[in-house]
């Protein structure tokens, strides 16, 4: 029941990640392909989590939490050049 | 009577199932929704669930399922909890510089502009520090 369960959790992510990467092609703005990158983080970061719950391995999850930590700097980042365009003042 | 694996098993399926959705729901916002404001719903609030939910049936595995406690799971989304407002307030920030840069959407957003906050002030990400800031936050 929970290789199905992860199937379609696998099918549904890999929707989400080509409605993404079309909001990341199409912008228009430069903010809406900062949030389509950030939701792309996060959307990695779940499939993380299911490749662990499928191949029964608790190890990938510092892997997540690396993930979640540099996606995190990587659109404060991008926000910061956006705004004051300098990331370290 | 059922068993205790079996309970896991349902929980953890239920769990990654709605996780998923959501995930789906908040990327099918980020298409559909007409402006960079309304965009910001979908990735912010329903992803970040779903990714919540997910990483509950993943603890729910591990524990009830293998037998096994880990706790970095919990880690990741109370991290990603904390940080996901931050990222969308610095995403509104950025829009509302475009907009004063003519950037932004040409479409008019259904809900309007953002209204001006309340007495003499403008938005706070547009003003340059007080001289009774503080040094730390007004000095170079």
């Amino acid at each position: 029941m929970i290789g199905y369960a992860v199937m379609f959790g696998f099918a549904c992510l890999v929707l989400a990640f080509a409605l993404n990467l079309w909001r990341l092609l199409r912008g228009p703005t430069v903010g809406d392909r900062i949030v389509a990158l950030d939701t792309m983080v996060i959307n990695a970061i779940a499939l993380i989590v299911l490749t662990g719950i499928a191949t029964n391995n608790a190890v990938s999850f510092e892997a997540a939490l690396l993930l979640a930590m540099v996606g995190f700097i990587g659109t404060v980042a991008y926000c910061k050049f956006q705004l004051r365009g300098d990331i370290i003042e | 009577m059922i068993q205790p694996g079996l309970l896991g098993e349902i929980l953890t399926s239920l769990l990654i199932v709605v996780g998923a959705i959501f995930a789906l729901v908040g990327s099918w916002g980020l298409v559909r929704l007409p402006t960079l404001m309304e965009r910001l719903h979908g990735p912010t609030k329903a992803t970040t669930l779903g990714l919540g939910g997910m990483l509950l049936g993943s603890v729910a595995f591990f524990h009830l399922v293998q037998g096994v406690w880990s706790a970095q799971e919990l880690l990741v989304s109370i991290f990603l909890f904390i940080t996901a407002p931050i990222s969308a307030n610095m995403i509104a920030k950025v829009h509302l510089h475009g907009a004063r840069l003519k950037e932004a959407d040409s479409i008019e957003s259904p809900a309007g502009k953002p209204p001006r906050p309340p007495g003499e002030g403008d938005w706070a990400t547009y003003e340059a520090p007080h001289s009774d800031t503080p040094v730390a936050t007004s000095e170079e």
